[in-house]
């Protein structure tokens, strides 16, 4: 499975190198973060192209989940942020004034660090994000609930226990039943705030794949202090360290040949 | 060496038995209380005491009147003091911002929970009768109970709120949730158990409560059921304390059997408030 997995991967990097500028996913321009005085994300630019895997790796408090929050606005509700800079999705900028939150989070879904689904049944949890858009009928819902929960892989395992307490369920399905939550709302982009730190070898296995196999549909960014997730699952790697972007590379290359000696320290586990 | 090790071990003894015995020496109190309570008024509850109005004689006297106050006086309040307390505790920890003014607030609202009744009495006095004009009405009684209860409310409603954890919120949020909606369909369903809670055991502090109720004068003899919020009224506390006032013997076992009515009230709220309490606990796990 793991050398299949690869062997893919390279042809699709083939193929994406000839990637021309107006398709940018996301462009981050020399965004800065502040928490009251506190500096925490300086000077970062960076550019993501549709339907690929980006890791955002570095050492704790470096700044890569922070980033990450910044493009669905999850830091806004933090008292005392402040940004400068700009980040564009699809060539419009999310923090403009015209913008509501909420409709960008439709179009930006996050899967957090421990698995957090409602406690209510797994089919509550799966529609949430349609009930709270007025979406009552029962057919679109359910069509929802099995094309969900089928991308997010855990369709066998819990179709026929749809109305059990997602509660009941072990970590790692329940974060898959959190990634078909967030997939049921159609985003474009996923983020993935270590998405597999609180789970078993076997379901981190099983959330790997499903990444490699969301990626034909969704751009997903994924932050990890797992290098070798990392090295697994992504097509292109940032590296972060105390707020700043030091690498963004294709993901062999940063592994094989990185340029700057930090990140080389860093990937071979002299710090972190 | 030896000798000051066994001095700590004696101290510890001793810290212990004292320790004992403070507890005995309340729950002994209590005891002897209820006991004599109980032998005293228990033979006095019949239904005769339940349906009968105020009278000038012990044995025809009963708590028809004060009973329907209390009821009413519970209701009124409820209606006023739980939307006030619960969304006011749902602003200052969903909505408001964190900020100075937020920690003033706080620290007034949990001062404003300690201040003693009968302030609020004063207050009520000056504002819900005079200014407003209510008169001795139920209304003014019920509003003066729900300002003394709303501190509780806001701050019980607060602790609940507090309990249920960022990432439900987070989660509901990611999936494209206005903040209400995240409020209404994830947070108050996982804290309600103890929001609930709270309100009852405030309620059960209302209907016990008495002084305010003095300084705005519901001390009357009443001898009709009130049937409107404007009307007069008399509430089980009021008519125990009133009772007790009397010289005669048979009034002073109407108090103690008035007693054990207001206690049964008050212990089955704060049942029931245990009960919501264990069942919440059990249920919500993260």
């Amino acid at each position: 499975m793991v050398t299949d997995m690869t062997k893919q991967k390279s042809d699709t990097d083939n193929t994406k190198t000839a990637g021309d500028v107006t398709s940018d996913k996301l462009v981050a321009e020399l965004v800065n973060v502040y928490y009251d005085k506190a500096h925490v994300i300086k000077d970062v630019s960076l550019t993501i192209q549709p339907n690929t895997v980006t890791a955002f790796i570095g050492p704790s408090g470096c700044g890569k989940s922070t980033f990450l929050r910044l493009i669905n606005r999850m830091n806004d509700y933090i008292d005392g942020f402040s940004k400068t800079g700009s980040i564009l999705i699809d060539g419009a900028d999310i923090y403009d004034r015209k913008v509501r939150v909420e409709d960008l989070r439709k179009q930006v879904g996050m899967v957090f660090q421990k698995p957090n689904p409602f406690p209510k049944s797994i089919y509550e949890n799966v529609i949430y994000g349609l009930r709270i858009q007025g979406i009552n009928n029962k057919a679109v819902l359910d069509e929802t609930v099995e094309r969900s929960l089928r991308r997010a892989a855990i369709w066998d395992e819990v179709k026929d226990n749809l109305n059990k307490s997602a509660l009941s369920l072990s970590g790692g399905q329940q974060q898959r039943i959190c990634i078909a939550r967030t997939l049921a709302v159609e985003p474009s982009i996923v983020l993935m705030d270590e998405p597999a730190s609180a789970l078993d070898p076997i379901s981190t296995a099983k959330i790997e794949e499903l990444i490699y196999e969301l990626k034909t549909q969704y751009t997903i960014i994924i932050v990890t202090h797992n290098m070798q997730q990392a090295g697994r699952v992504s097509d292109k790697v940032a590296f972060f360290y105390i707020g700043e972007l030091i690498e963004f590379s294709e993901t062999k290359e940063i592994f094989i040949n990185p340029k700057k000696e930090l990140t080389q320290n860093y990937i071979t586990g002299r710090f972190g | 060496m030896s000798r000051r090790f066994d001095g700590n071990r004696i101290k510890d003894k001793v810290f212990q038995w004292f320790g004992i015995a403070c507890t005995l020496f309340g729950l002994l109190m209590l005891a002897v209380f209820l006991i004599s309570v109980l032998k005293e008024g228990i033979p006095r509850l019949n239904a005769q005491f339940f349906t009968s109005l105020p009278s000038r004689k012990p044995e025809e006297a009963g708590i028809l009147i004060p009973l329907f106050g209390t009821i009413w006086i519970m209701v009124l309040t409820s209606l006023v003091a739980i939307p006030l307390g619960v969304a006011s505790g749902i602003y200052l920890e969903e909505y408001g911002k964190k900020n100075r003014l937020a920690a003033l607030i706080e620290i007034n609202i949990t001062n404003l929970a300690g201040v003693p009744s009968i302030i609020y009495g004063l207050l009520a006095l000056e504002i819900f009768v005079r200014i407003l004009g209510l008169g001795k009405s139920l209304l003014a009684g019920s509003l003066t109970l729900a300002l003394l209860i709303l501190p509780i409310i806001i701050v019980a409603t607060r602790e609940a709120l507090k309990a249920v954890p960022k990432t439900i919120r987070e989660a509901s949020y990611a999936l494209g949730a206005t903040k209400w909606q995240t409020t209404w369909f994830q947070v108050l369903p996982a804290s309600s158990g103890g929001i609930v809670t709270g309100v009852i055991l405030a309620i059960s502090r209302a209907i016990g409560e008495t002084a305010p109720l003095i300084v705005i004068g519901a001390m009357l003899y009443i001898t009709t059921i009130p049937s409107s919020p404007m009307d007069d009224f008399s509430v089980l506390p009021i008519q125990i304390f009133n009772w007790l006032s009397r010289p005669q013997k048979g009034f002073i076992i109407n108090a103690t059997a008035a007693i054990i009515v207001l206690l049964a009230i008050t212990f089955i709220l704060n049942g029931i408030a245990i009960y919501l309490r264990n069942r919440w606990q059990k249920k919500v796990k993260w």
